[in-house]
């Protein structure tokens, strides 16, 4: 047998295993949506968008968690993402060849794959001990704390992928280091950067264990930022814990509620980094 | 004899270049360079790769200076004012030193923003005269007939020849003194090749022009002066003409007729 | 001087180097033989010098063709350039040499039947003589790209002009001793006219080696025979 057959007999053999491994993986995956889905859509009604969370064995929605969960979101990506973008943009633009922005990669990726865990016990012992109680803002900061890895290292990245002849023809052209930057590098960059906070959106909107810490429940339907705030991933891990049959379907929904945000927000992200590429 | 040698003085000094050295931290990229560029001339830099030419290009707009590490020593007048002083204020003199690159690097703006961006840095204009200035540019780098009905779409969008004579707009538009080139050619076709050195024709008569190029031909063709630079040295530099018919030294002549290694 | 980084471009320029030693060498024969068929009144070689006429065409063209393709091919600078272009020229040169030649040996054809020219043919013969070895000289100082004999060859243009006015004056004098001669003597009039154009064209080519080697080109004035014939004619007329 000559060696090219053998060659090819090697390919087709690890080109099968490779296809069996995707299929395996696919196939939990499909199965995860697929049993989320049947489960989630029969209880999904109109009330689960217009009620409040119920006491056990009563009709009930989950109105407060998904309005606290937007709010924590947005404070938590209104904090995060421009601290974020502007540390990025120093370790891209200014810091690029400096110490200082060396250490600050480091401690950065050591942010960016920190238990969420850890950053809400963190929070907890800076802000909720003193304060005495659980807050929706301590929530909010501690989503705050994990959007900032996730920005700062996404717009690093994609400043660094606008090219230095770009900067050079700006600054060529007698432009300051900051209008370089604002009006070029930042336009180039702009469909990356959007990706980096849809992508930081979408890994904080699951967060539980940040906001147990924090932000803790709330039965209720509450606006106030210093008081405990209700959020979806919460709730879920509470009512799915419970005995009672009609807490664990609306935590089915809940589930299939924040899967369907993330899978949106990252399909987004992908048409935005699809388009930049054309 | 067909060959005609000039016989007229040298026009007025632009630039003087002075016992220039040049580091990329410890490397010695030039090795006290000593030229004129004279007022509305082309000057080419020519030489095999890690010459220095581009380094020397670069130093003319201090575009070095973006990036740690790289010094340079000596003096380069400008107007009589040393560009290398560290007092110099550097947006300023690259505004009078326009600067046209190898690949075109239009920005992701619409073609009026590409050209309008160097203008509004430093002058406020109210909108008619912006739009006076813009079409001038364009027309200035012969790709205003093209592009007039699309100026608000994106420079991206254009040919790579059409892309870089925006670049050359962009670098118009300024109204700089000095335009460098570095190799403005090398990633166009040969139709956009000759646009662009047609262009470069036509800007000599307003602008003093460097163009640094790997095709002697093309020295040969658009340029009044050239320099020939060997390893961080400048080993000749003299009229076009004479350089290219005869070269004083050994390494040019080996150099320019492809006898090199 | 270094090889070419391209090798086949230094074959390019050998082969015009060769080509043009090759005419040379056929020009010399030519002019050699005509002035033999004139001298002798040799029908049999007057007819080989034209015959060879035609191959001397046709080096000429293939000499043109490849400087012209080399041209094209490598844009050549500086020294290479003014190769090509010398080639083109030189090859030029020789071949109005050779058409010179022949034409001489045409007329020796012509008066092939005349029994009085051996006489007149003296000082022709020592133009001959004198263009042969300018033309010697400047093949030899292109092969070796000597331009102090392309400078010689130059400088001694001016003999032969002297030498026509001489011959001139010979046949002038021939003419008037006897009408019968003026028919044959004017045929050896052109004779000489013939040999002078002939150093000239040497000239030239001692020119192109110059700039070939220089790149500069040789000053414009030419030193010249005392008189032209011009001025002989104008002489005898007032």
């Amino acid at each position: 047998m000559s060696l090219y057959d053998t060659r090819r007999r090697t390919n087709t053999l690890a080109t099968g295993l490779a296809w069996g491994a995707a299929l395996f993986g696919l196939s939990w995956l499909l199965l995860i949506l697929g049993s989320l889905a049947y489960e989630g859509l029969r209880g999904l009604s109109p009330s689960v968008f217009t009620q409040t969370t119920p006491p056990p064995g009563s009709v009930g929605g989950l109105m407060n968690a998904i309005a606290g969960s937007l709010v924590m979101t947005m404070i938590g990506v209104a904090i995060g993402a421009p601290l974020g973008m502007l540390a990025g943009t120093y370790l891209a633009e200014y810091g690029r060849y400096t110490k200082l922005a060396t250490v600050v990669r480091f401690i950065n990726d050591i942010l960016l794959s920190a238990p969420s865990i850890v950053i809400g016990l963190f929070v907890y012992e800076v802000m909720v001990r003193p304060m005495g109680h659980f807050s929706a803002i301590s929530g909010a900061l501690a989503l705050g704390l994990l959007v900032v890895p996730v920005v700062l290292r996404t717009t690093e990245d994609m400043l660094l992928l606008v090219p230095a002849s770009m900067r050079e023809a700006a600054s060529a052209l007698g432009a300051p280091r900051a209008m370089v930057i604002g009006q070029i590098a930042y336009r180039a960059a702009r469909a990356g950067l959007v990706t980096g906070v849809l992508l930081a959106i979408a890994r904080v909107s699951g967060e539980t264990a940040p906001l147990l810490f924090t932000a803790l429940n709330n039965q209720f339907w509450s606006s106030d930022l210093n008081a405990p705030m209700a959020s979806l991933p919460v709730v879920i891990f509470q009512f799915a814990l419970s005995p009672y049959k009609d807490w664990q379907q609306l935590a089915w929904t809940g589930a299939l509620l924040i899967t369907v945000t993330v899978l949106t927000l990252s399909i987004i992200a992908r048409a935005f980094s699809a388009g930049r590429r054309n | 004899m067909s060959l005609v040698v000039s016989t007229s003085g040298d026009p007025a000094v632009k630039v003087s270049v002075r016992n220039l050295d040049f580091y990329y931290g410890g490397h010695h990229a030039l090795k006290s360079v000593n030229l004129p560029l004279y007022a509305k001339k082309v000057t080419s830099f020519i030489g095999p790769s890690g010459c220095g030419k581009s380094t020397l290009l670069r130093v003319l707009n201090r575009m070095y200076d973006l990036y740690p590490g790289q010094r340079a020593e000596g003096e380069v007048l400008l107007d009589n004012e040393n560009i290398l002083d560290p007092a110099i204020d550097l947006n300023a003199l690259r505004a009078r030193v326009g600067m046209v690159f190898q690949k075109p690097t239009p920005f992701p703006m619409s073609i009026y923003e590409n050209v309008a961006f160097g203008v509004k840095l430093y002058e406020t204009l109210p909108r008619g005269e912006l739009d006076a200035r813009v079409e001038e540019a364009l027309r200035g780098a012969a790709l205003w007939d093209e592009v007039k009905d699309k100026l608000q779409s994106s420079g991206l969008g254009l040919s790579g020849g059409q892309q870089q004579r925006l670049c050359i707009a962009r670098s118009v538009a300024v109204r700089p003194d000095i335009i460098l080139f570095d190799e403005p050619c090398s990633a166009l076709d040969p139709i956009s090749t000759a646009k662009v050195e047609e262009l470069i024709e036509e800007l000599e008569s307003q602008y003093t022009i460097a163009i640094v190029t790997h095709n002697m031909q093309q020295a040969v063709r658009v340029s009044d002066y050239t320099a020939f630079m060997y390893l961080g040295e400048l080993i000749e530099f003299g009229k076009t003409d004479d350089v290219f018919n005869t070269p004083k030294e050994k390494r040019t002549l080996d150099y320019i007729t492809g006898r090199f290694g | 001087m270094s090889d070419h980084i391209v090798k086949s471009y230094d074959r390019d320029l050998e082969n015009l180097g060769r080509k043009i030693a090759e005419m040379g060498g056929l020009a010399e024969k030519m002019l050699a033989e005509a002035m033999e068929a004139l001298s002798l009144l040799n029908i049999e070689v007057a007819q080989r010098v034209i015959a060879t006429d035609a191959r001397l065409d046709i080096l000429q063209r293939e000499i043109e063709e490849k400087a012209i393709m080399t041209i094209a091919r490598r844009q050549p600078l500086a020294v290479d350039l003014r190769e090509c272009i010398a080639a083109i020229r030189i090859s030029g040169d020789i071949e109005r040499i050779g058409d010179l030649a022949k034409n001489i040996a045409k007329r020796a054809l012509k008066i092939a039947s005349e029994t009085r020219v051996t006489r007149a043919t003296i000082g022709l013969k020592s133009m001959q003589e004198i263009a042969g070895m300018q033309l010697k000289d400047s093949l030899d100082a292109y092969a070796q790209r000597d331009i102090e004999k392309a400078r010689i060859v130059w400088d001694n243009d001016a003999q032969l002009d002297a030498l026509e006015d001489s011959v001139f004056r010979d046949l002038l004098t021939f003419m008037m001793e006897d009408p019968r001669n003026i028919s044959f003597c004017t045929h050896l009039l052109f004779c000489s006219k013939n040999l002078e154009r002939i150093g000239d064209h040497t000239t030239n080519i001692a020119e192109t080696i110059i700039y070939l080697v220089t790149g500069e080109p040789m000053p414009v004035e030419r030193p010249k025979g005392r008189d032209s014939s011009l001025n002989v004619i104008n002489g005898e007329a007032l």
